[in-house]
């Protein structure tokens, strides 16, 4: 009564908004990286926000469902299939007993999610499903999947009201370049004022270093003012270090809970998953927001999303048409 | 109590910097502040890293704003001052120094121009303030280690260090809370495990406790592994006022 791994992937974890409350022991959050995409595949299944998923990085596995669910696939393009046929994503899709699920490889973006309406069996480890690479704990035995690996559904859940109208647009992941919205600090202060400029109205590229604890950016020098080392304080999901070779990195879901570079400037939430999407050699921009502008931008989001919500909980078109036959029919035997 | 400054970092966390050196006194403040987070409960923070002279607060815009949230901490580092701990906090941790489970302390003491037992006595004799936790899970970066007993880390670090080590970095002292690589020289072995998943706590200790480690023989190391793996040993520790 669950889904069977035929094939692992490249990189494919459980993963929920993460672990929160134990940075201070120095437990890494973790979590999913495009936090957005996470969001939109739990809501197409009216899930908790919070629901375990499975992110899956640049190749994608080969699932078996061992019993029906339901699914929503989000993210970058994997090129889905069901059975040898194409599936769309965003989209609620009905799973039966011994279909298969494959994915290929990220024809756009490069992360992608799986949500299921009947919830994986997974332990919450410390407040959480999420998988912590480096600490070994969480997820599936704190690792990432392979072939073979089994999990369970916890309950059984195979319908969902208004089932034809849980589609939704979906994000377009195929850009080559992203402009990072960012508040800047709290170390800015330690960076020259051409660092500044050079970090503000450079290109910066996506090296190959990149992956759940960060994004290495190559690009022009970012020179500080003296130094770049700080006393090792807490670092936030989104954090732009600059150590002393100038080059930015940016810290992701695994990153360590401290670190011991200054902080230029950390990406507005909104921005984050425009950055996990892109690829090795795509482009980067920064542009400079208040904190309120990037608290506003976050508000706005969570209202677009609500306004998913309410387009996927009402009866979609065909089903109203079939509704004012119904109701010209009745009117002729009255 | 003037230089502390509440900085930006993103729009979902802020940085209190309570100064910018390395002091009991300091982090003495972001413990008292950690305390008086936990007491009022601000509605909307997640999580808290204190670190050596700053604690950053995760929380979540879309229950308070940063200009609200700046304004309550604000407030809540000017009480600072009256508060603090009242009571230390000190966690025994039983070393058992040298021979197979320190395989550097010949290195050490060498280096240090003394013998190992007096390495022994230094490092055992005094407690050890927890600064901040990081790096791994349950890693304690501590202070106030003898500086006759400073060692440099090693040329070639190992790849694999086995957790339970007892080391010293340069100015630092630690122990490893699970496997890993690393260049630190090593002076013995805990059978304490500072780190245990299982556990229902998975970490002992809190960043404003204090370490205190007590030489133990082999034979004592292996009595109280044994309760350690039957789930029975319970860490001593101190309450003392501060």
């Amino acid at each position: 009564m669950g889904i069977r791994i035929l094939k692992g992937g490249m990189m494919t974890t459980v993963q929920d908004l993460g672990r929160n409350g134990y940075q201070s022991q120095g437990f890494s959050v973790a979590g999913a990286m495009d936090v957005r995409s996470l969001k939109i595949a739990n809501l197409l299944l009216d899930n908790p926000e919070n629901e375990a998923v499975l992110e899956i990085t640049l190749i994608g596995p080969t699932l078996e469902f061992t019993s029906a669910t339901i699914i929503a696939i989000t993210g970058g393009d994997f090129q889905p299939q069901i059975n040898g046929k194409p599936a769309p994503m965003y989209t609620a899709l009905y799973m039966n007993k011994g279909d298969i699920l494959k994915f290929g490889s990220a024809r756009t973006g490069s992360r992608g999610y799986i949500a299921f309406s009947s919830y994986l069996e997974i332990p919450v480890v410390m407040g959480s499903r999420c998988t912590n690479l480096k600490s070994k704990i969480g997820g599936f035995k704190g690792r990432k999947l392979q072939a073979g690996d089994y999990m369970n559904f916890r309950i059984k859940r195979r319908y969902l009201p208004f089932f034809l109208s849980r589609k939704l647009e979906g994000d377009n992941f195929d850009q080559e370049e992203a402009t990072l919205r960012v508040i800047m600090g709290p170390q800015d202060d330690l960076i020259s004022r051409q660092g500044i400029e050079t970090f503000l109205n450079s290109e910066y590229t996506v090296t190959s270093d990149f992956d759940r604890m960060g994004c290495r950016l190559e690009g022009p020098f970012i020179a500080p003012k003296k130094t770049s080392d700080i006393i090792s304080d807490g670092i936030a999901f989104g954090a732009i270090q600059v150590p002393s070779h100038g080059k930015p990195i940016i810290l992701l879901s695994d990153r360590q809970t401290t670190g011991g570079y200054a902080k230029i400037a950390t990406v507005a939430s909104v921005d984050i998953p425009k950055l996990v999407q892109r690829k090795t050699d795509h482009k980067i921009h920064f542009k400079a927001i208040t904190v309120q502008e990037a608290q506003q931008l976050y508000l706005e989001e969570l209202k677009e999303l609500d306004a998913m919500r309410k387009t996927i909980h009402k009866p979609c078109k065909e089903v109203l048409d079939c509704r004012l036959v119904a109701k010209r029919l009745t009117k002729l035997f009255e | 109590m003037q230089n502390i400054r509440i900085l930006t970092e993103g729009d979902s966390s802020v940085l209190i910097e309570f100064g910018k050196e390395i002091s009991p006194e300091i982090n003495r403040k972001i413990t008292a502040t950690v305390q008086m987070m936990k007491e009022q409960h601000i509605e909307g923070v997640v999580d808290m890293i204190p670190a050596f002279c700053s604690l950053l607060i995760n929380y979540d815009p879309r229950v308070i704003s940063f200009d609200e949230l700046k304004k309550r901490l604000e407030h809540l580092v000017k009480l600072d001052a009256k508060a603090g701990k009242s009571r230390k906090k000190i966690y025994e941790i039983p070393v058992c120094y040298g021979g197979e489970y320190g395989p550097d302390m010949e290195n050490i003491a060498k280096n240090a121009g003394l013998t190992e037992e007096e390495v022994i006595k230094i490092h055992s004799s005094r407690d050890y303030l927890i600064y901040m936790l990081g790096f791994l899970p349950g890693f304690c970066y501590l202070g106030g280690l003898d500086e006759r007993i400073h060692t440099p880390r090693l040329a070639n670090p190992r790849i694999k260090i086995n957790a339970g080590s007892v080391g010293i970095g340069g100015s630092q002292t630690g122990i490893y809370p699970l496997d890993s690589p690393g260049g630190w020289q090593l002076m013995g072995m805990t059978p304490v495990k500072t780190y245990d998943p299982n556990r229902e706590t998975p970490i002992l200790v809190e960043a404003g406790d204090y370490i205190r480690f007590v030489p133990i023989d082999e034979a004592e190391y292996n009595r109280i592994k044994e309760l350690v793996e039957r789930g029975e040993y319970q860490c001593i520790i101190h309450e003392e006022e501060a």
